[in-house]
């Protein structure tokens, strides 16, 4: 991409030589560009203008009626964090949460498919990918029945008083995991673990395994080769994941529409509701824009504190 | 788009390093830099709404009906006849036998508020959605109206549904006289049990549903703020088709309590079928059509009529604004008034018809159903309905808004 960069100016040439080349060269130039052109466009149409219409709309007054016009009411903004925080925090907690459960569950499963797994690796990764094959919803719903109030998994929960536990942590309400926290944060786990486990897998795959006779070599222990040699060379996969399962999961709004109640609810149910029910445009907007600087806030600390400025 | 002010600083623009390289971290600053001023006072001013009352002096368009020999329907999901093979429509075909017009139909509503999204955008710019006859809840067909979104249907083109129409769905307070609109179906909203869920508790009124401490957490509501406010203001011996503020805030406030205390499990959609099934809901609100389908399937599952009233609300075949074939769409909402016709529909989707004289055909396709009081609603089922009145605009928005806080926003 920058090799004319890198070779830096051309040697001085005769004048007739450099008027010939200079067409190339600016053709050259151009090239970067042009291959950019597609993406920048589709950029521009699918998310620019959707962006500048929703900033747009969060500072209109109006009604369906009598329209919408620009006033700059920005104490939009200011009115919906006042009333919505429960539900911002609800959000950042959940996907938070969700997301450190990901990397739990999901750290392990991608260095055993990557130094472990042997000839079932392909299996393995097949297995966390099929989920995919079959629609986000019905996978969700699914989860509905396995949860059901008087199924296998409650009533086991249940005799192992696992649900008395859960319910002093505020987790669970009564003998059931449906329309509970519990619930929605499995859901949000579940629905985006791949999302963590496809670039632990890709990162941790790229280590070269002879580093970790090395430091063998050298006389660490296995612990110590994973935490000084493993563990900082998969950091960008771990960054990766995190952003990956974070930030949908914070927008998500089905988990908790379908396996929550009226006190789980997220940013995005409101988001829904207030575009789709109430019609109060303006709010809508102002929410998804807050939410779009929570998330950007959060990724900008995150990624700096991680180090990994290769992902930006 | 964007407009430069002398003092203010340009956006950032990939550095000409060494003239020519572009890097990564300098094009995603630029494009960062783009949107913002993309997002600059030009753009944002530009964009808005023009008031929905402009369209309402052009809302009829040229009539194409007699040169197109065509009339587009979009309608709900499962809510029209099919023959065994589950692919044709015997009264659609009907329709086209007898008349010669093509029916273009699609199941493209499921939501109201969805499909009103879906359409917003054209209507408000005064263009032709491409439908001719579209399938709504009243409330939505009581906006459209109001917003002038919809065409005033011909009378000439309408003596069957004229005649035939129900005399309890003759003149509702958001389109009286029937002049833009004309019912689908009706829908009860009555209360639902599982039977086993239930072990033998008495579930009788919405406030059984509210006040038992054995249901906690078993209980459903709709998210249709009509339908959940109209039973509980129902059961506090209030009518929903006139209360006033104070009716409808002390109304939300009991049902805040029950939200409160973990008596409401979740509120549901239509996907609340699933979740009484299964049990997780003993008792739930429920649309009356959907219960006798479920009972049919799952006879744990039945329904009780509280004896404080019910609500009723239809479902409206209106013609949108800009639509072409208008002549069409009429004769089509005529084809279904019909007594054979609206009987074949109603042994199909059990929900209540609006058409009188059905009795007797519906009889001769399905006996049960002619029987029901779910479907032909007999003198004593009708007099404890009730419809929820219309809405202003403001009211609305104020409505929905307190209703969405008592759902979780």
């Amino acid at each position: 991409m920058s090799s004319t960069a890198l070779t830096g100016p051309p040697p001085p040439a005769p004048a007739a030589a450099a008027e010939e080349a200079a067409p190339a060269r600016r053709r050259g130039r151009l090239t970067p560009y042009l291959l950019l052109l597609p993406g920048l466009l589709w950029l521009l149409v699918f998310f620019v203008l959707p962006v500048v219409y929703q900033a747009s709309t969060s500072v209109q007054t109006g009604s369906l009626e009598a329209g919408y016009e620009v006033t700059w009411r920005f104490a939009t903004y200011t009115e919906a964090l006042a009333e919505y925080w429960p539900q911002f925090l609800r959000s950042v907690l959940y996907a938070g949460t969700a997301t450190a459960l990901c990397l739990l569950l999901g750290y392990p499963l991608a260095y055993l498919i990557a130094f472990r797994a042997g000839r079932w690796r392909n299996l393995i990764m097949i297995l966390v990918i099929a989920p995919f094959f079959t629609s986000f919803l019905v996978r969700t719903l699914a989860w509905k029945t396995i949860l059901a109030d008087g199924g296998a998994v409650v009533d086991a929960l249940n005799t192992l008083h696992v649900l008395d536990v859960t319910a002093g942590l505020g987790l669970t309400d009564g003998e059931r995991v449906l329309a509970t926290p519990l619930a929605v944060v499995c859901g949000l786990t579940y629905n985006f673990l791949p999302f963590m486990v496809l670039p632990l897998y890709t990162s941790l795959e790229r280590i070269d395994p002879r580093l970790h006779e090395a430091a063998a070599d050298l006389y660490a222990r296995p612990a110590t080769v994973f935490r000084k040699v493993t563990l900082p060379l998969s950091m960008p996969g771990v960054t990766a994941g995190t952003l990956l399962t974070f930030i949908p999961a914070g927008g998500d709004y089905v988990n908790a529409d379908l396996l929550g109640s009226t006190d789980t609810r997220m940013i995005g149910n409101v988001v829904q509701t207030q575009f789709l029910r109430v019609l109060d445009y303006p709010t809508a907007a102002a929410l998804s824009f807050i939410l779009m600087a929570v998330i950007l806030v959060a990724v900008s600390v995150h990624i700096r504190r991680s180090g990994t400025e290769d992902l930006v | 788009m964007e407009q430069y002010e002398p003092d203010r600083p340009s956006p950032a623009r990939p550095s000409p390093v060494r003239g020519t390289a572009l890097t990564r971290r300098s094009l995603l600053r630029a494009s960062v830099g783009g949107v913002f001023a993309a997002g600059g006072a030009g753009a944002l001013g530009a964009c808005g709404i023009p008031p929905a009352g402009d369209a309402r002096g052009a809302a009829a368009a040229d009539d194409r009906s007699a040169q197109e020999r065509t009339v587009s329907f979009s309608n709900w999901t499962e809510y029209m006849d099919v023959d065994e093979s589950e692919t044709r429509h015997p009264t659609l075909e009907a329709f086209t036998r007898q008349t010669g017009v093509q029916v273009e139909y699609s199941e493209d509503i499921n939501d109201n508020n969805e499909f009103f999204a879906k359409i917003k955008p054209q209507l408000a710019a005064g263009q032709d959605t491409g439908r001719d006859l579209v399938c709504v809840t009243d409330w939505l067909a009581a906006r459209m109206i109001r917003l002038g979104w919809a065409q005033k249907l011909d009378p000439s083109n309408l003596p069957t549904a004229y005649a035939n129409l129900s005399a309890q769905f003759r003149s509702p307070d958001w389109d009286p006289g029937r002049a833009y609109s004309y019912p689908w179906t009706a829908i009860s909203t009555v209360i639902a049990y599982n039977k086993k869920a239930l072990d033998g508790i008495e579930v009788r009124s919405v406030s059984d549903l509210l006040d038992n401490p054995r249901l906690k957490g078993r209980v459903g509501m709709l998210t249709e703020m009509r339908d959940t406010m109209g039973m509980a203001l129902l059961d506090m011996g209030k009518d929903p088709g006139d209360f006033t503020d104070d009716d409808y805030d002390a109304a939300l406030a009991r049902l805040q309590k029950a939200v409160d205390r973990g008596q409401i499990r979740r509120f549901t959609g239509n996907d609340y079928t699933a979740d009484l099934t299964s049990g997780d809901f003993a008792a739930c609100l429920a649309w009356a059509g959907d219960v006798v389908q479920l009972k049919a399937d799952s006879p744990e599952i039945d329904f009780v009529v509280p004896d404080s009233g019910y609500l009723t609300s239809t479902d409206n075949l209106l013609v949108p604004a800009h639509a072409r074939h208008k002549t069409n769409a009429e004769r089509l909402i005529d084809h279904y008034y019909q007594p054979a016709m609206a009987a074949r529909l109603a042994a199909y989707i059990n929900y209540v018809c609006p058409v009188d004289g059905v009795k007797e055909e519906l009889a001769a396709i399905d006996p049960d159903a002619a029987a029901d009081p779910l479907i032909l609603p007999d003198r004593a089922m009708a007099e404890r309905s009730r419809a929820f009145r219309s809405l202003s605009d403001e009211e609305e928005t104020a409505y929905e808004a307190k209703f969405a806080k008592l759902t979780g926003a």
